[in-house]
């Protein structure tokens, strides 16, 4: 198009951005107009007025006084719950099938591809479903249901038993391990050191809570809603396919010589995987595994159709079917999850110049 | 679909390892084909060996197998929702003339060319919207209320399929051309609708989109649901083709201008056919992406495919243990059909359209 005299070029883009910036215009005043004509009030006072609902599972208290604004924190926390679960379970399958898929035994590679099919090939929500009103709601009620070494599956949830009082030194152990892991010698060994000892703090202030059933229900215990497993379930083992694919290809394209020199200087087929191919191949990985976390926490929005009170669920589902400030709080809602995917773009391509460089 | 190629063997072969890697090798597939067996009996015995077959819901009631006379007795609501009983053949012509108008154009495409295939979606879609709605003359109307089934699943993907095509091409060009205006609107345009869940999308095409139009207009809750698939579609389809244009090197366009086509010469016989089949298998990916996707449009209310399942499922004169899970065994087996379908269409057309590649 270089072709076009410069004047032509600004006068054909002047226009566009005037029709542009006209529709636009045109559109905020159509709503305008039609937003006065209800009766709620537009604006964000409606945060701050007692909400009037319960919600099933929350992180922060929440009652039936509190606030709207306070609904939306609940929903984003439980949108980002589900969501850290989910991506965590979807990494460990979808490392797994991913690495299967190039195992020397052909059944295994049979079995992971036909995983990856599979599931590729259906509706997130059918999988949804099929967990939470195929499985979940048909197991029986808790006096009839599962136990196993004091946890109990029924059709209220799974209840766990709660370790209670060391939590914040457990949470510090795993943090110091998981630096272990990552770390270089030196500071892995104190780490190591530190984790160890949290973990003693840990054991040594933790009491457990035993869930206990009881007439209809289920008292004490770390509870685990049927909608949250559910949703979990489904959203892991639907990316999970995603995943393996991207592992896969990541590792085919890490030339074939690497996996030679490594079994010449003698390593296994594990040891290659682990210490040549994998890191190698984890550079090219790293982008759209990013954007498979990414569509898992947008997808995780699905709670609606089986009520996790997530984010959409309890803010742009109830909060909006109460209050009808329907402009604000899709407004907020899909500002939340751009922010989201905005800020991981902005992280992807940081560290994509910075490995450039 | 490509298959895994098995790694290289191992250069350490020493003898010990070998047999080690071989007893290794021969206890996996042993597990595996345990594992397989057992789960392959659990599916046989329900879907088929411990199944009803026939009768009503007693024979259901009665097993702990598939329900599938549950299946044959609501195949109709699953297929077309609530459509008028003497108007099915209406709707089912419009799920099948679409990919038929396609198959034709391509069958005749070295008489039709590109104009053959424009023609097929131009026409097709409008033609089955038409064959659903009536036209108050030679069709009765038939609501959108009563739309439903499969025939909705197909028509809300078919209108992904035939709004995003063109609309990502435009969208993708404007993305890459060097003129700022239209490369920011179309960053902006991409990235919101691809930021955001489609989920979303529908629950502000369901309630805000009435607000931004004059008083008095009405939009039906359908039309809403495709106007949101189609922009959401449309994101996604733009990626894919500028991942396919980026493939086209430059100096095609200077062979273009030295032959002394002009720009949108060089666009439609040279660049677009180019980028379009390096963009296939992504093209692909976003209409299977998309045929999933409908299954949303439960969240604002309409009843697709899977939505009458559901609803099916909680009929009470059907009230059986299995009932439900053999409802979503029958809607697995469509979607995974259609969506793989659409797989091998793709891998197909990926071998047709190499000729003369290398």
């Amino acid at each position: 198009m270089e072709e076009t005299g410069r004047a032509a070029r600004f006068w054909i883009q002047a226009a566009l951005l005037a029709a542009v910036a006209a529709l636009a215009g045109w559109l905020i005043f159509t709503a305008w107009t039609n937003i006065g004509r209800l009766p709620v009030h537009f604006g964000l006072d409606f945060l701050s007025e007692p909400a009037g609902f319960s919600v099933l599972q929350t992180l922060i208290p929440f009652d039936e006084r509190s606030t709207y604004g306070r609904a939306f924190v609940v929903g984003l926390l439980n949108t980002l719950l589900v969501a850290a679960i989910g991506v965590a379970f979807a990494t460990i399958i979808g490392f797994s099938v991913g690495v299967a898929r190039l195992a020397p035994n052909r059944l295994l590679r049979a079995v992971a591809a036909g995983y990856v099919e599979l599931f590729r090939n259906l509706p997130l929500l059918l999988i949804l479903f099929f967990f939470y009103f195929g499985v979940l709601r048909q197991l029986p009620p808790p006096r009839t249901g599962f136990e196993f070494g004091g946890a109990f599956l029924n059709n209220r949830g799974l209840f766990l038993p709660d370790p209670q009082g060391g939590g914040w030194f457990l949470v510090a152990a795993l943090a110091l391990f998981a630096a272990a892991l990552v770390l270089k010698s030196r500071w892995r060994v104190l780490a190591g050191v530190g984790a160890a000892g949290a973990l003693m703090a840990a054991v040594a202030m933790t009491h457990i809570v035993w869930p206990e059933p009881r007439g209809l229900s289920v008292f004490g215990g770390l509870r685990l809603i049927p909608e949250l497993m559910a949703l979990v379930a489904a959203l892991a083992i639907y990316t999970a396919a995603y995943i393996a694919e991207i592992v896969r290809a990541g590792t085919q394209s890490v030339a074939r010589g690497q996996g030679q020199a490594a079994a010449a200087l003698g390593l296994t087929g594990l040891q290659a995987m682990r210490f040549v191919v994998l890191p190698q191949a984890l550079r090219l990985v790293v982008p759209p595994l990013t954007s498979q976390y990414l569509n898992l926490t947008k997808n995780s929005s699905l709670a609606v159709a089986i009520a996790y009170p997530d984010l959409v669920s309890i803010f742009a589902g109830t909060t909006l079917a109460q209050t009808g400030q329907a402009v604000e709080i899709m407004a907020l809602t899909m500002g939340v999850y751009l922010t989201l995917s905005l800020a991981t773009a902005a992280l992807l391509n940081w560290q994509n110049a910075r490995m450039r460089a | 679909m490509t298959r895994a190629d098995a790694p290289p063997p191992s250069l350490a072969t020493s003898p010990s390892r070998r047999l080690l890697g071989r007893a290794v090798n021969a206890a996996v597939t042993l597990a595996l084909g345990v594992a397989l067996a057992i789960a392959a009996y659990g599916a046989l015995s329900f879907l088929v060996f411990g199944a009803a077959w026939s009768g009503d819901v007693s024979a259901c009631r009665a097993t702990d197998g598939a329900c599938w006379p549950f299946v044959a007795a609501k195949l109709k609501q699953f297929v077309f929702g609530r459509y008028p009983d003497d108007e099915l053949w209406r709707a089912a012509l419009a799920m099948l003339l679409p990919p038929a108008l396609l198959l034709a154009a391509f069958l005749a495409r070295r008489r039709v060319g590109l104009g053959g295939f424009a023609a097929a979606v131009l026409l097709g879609l409008p033609l089955s919207f038409l064959l659903v709605a009536g036209d108050g003359a030679l069709l009765a109307p038939v609501p959108t209320e009563a739309w439903g089934g499969l025939t909705l699943t197909l028509l809300v993907s078919y209108t992904g399929i035939a709004a995003s095509l063109p609309f990502g091409i435009v969208l993708a060009l404007m993305r890459r051309s060097s003129w700022p205006v239209p490369r920011w609107l179309a960053i902006c345009f991409i990235e919101f609708w691809r930021g955001v869940p489609l989920v979303t999308v529908l629950f502000m095409a369901a309630v805000m989109l009435p607000l931004f139009l004059p008083e008095g207009t009405s939009v039906d809750k359908l039309a809403r649901a495709l106007f949101a698939i189609a922009v959401f579609a449309s994101a996604y389809m733009a990626e894919v083709i500028r991942g396919g244009l980026q493939s086209v090197p430059e100096n095609q366009v200077t062979a273009g201008r030295a032959l002394g086509l002009g720009y949108s010469q060089i666009l439609a016989l040279i660049i677009l056919p180019q980028a379009i089949r390096s963009a296939l298998p992504g093209i692909a990916g976003t209409f299977i992406g998309l045929l999933k996707d409908t299954t949303l449009v439960l969240v604002i209310g309409l009843f697709d495919f899977l939505g009458m399942i559901q609803l099916a499922a909680a009929d009470p004169a059907w009230s059986a243990s299995t009932t439900t899970l053999t409802g979503y065994a029958f809607a697995a087996l469509v979607f995974w059909s259609l969506c793989y379908a659409i797989a091998l269409v793709s891998a197909y057309l990926e071998r047709v359209t190499a000729v003369g590649r290398r």
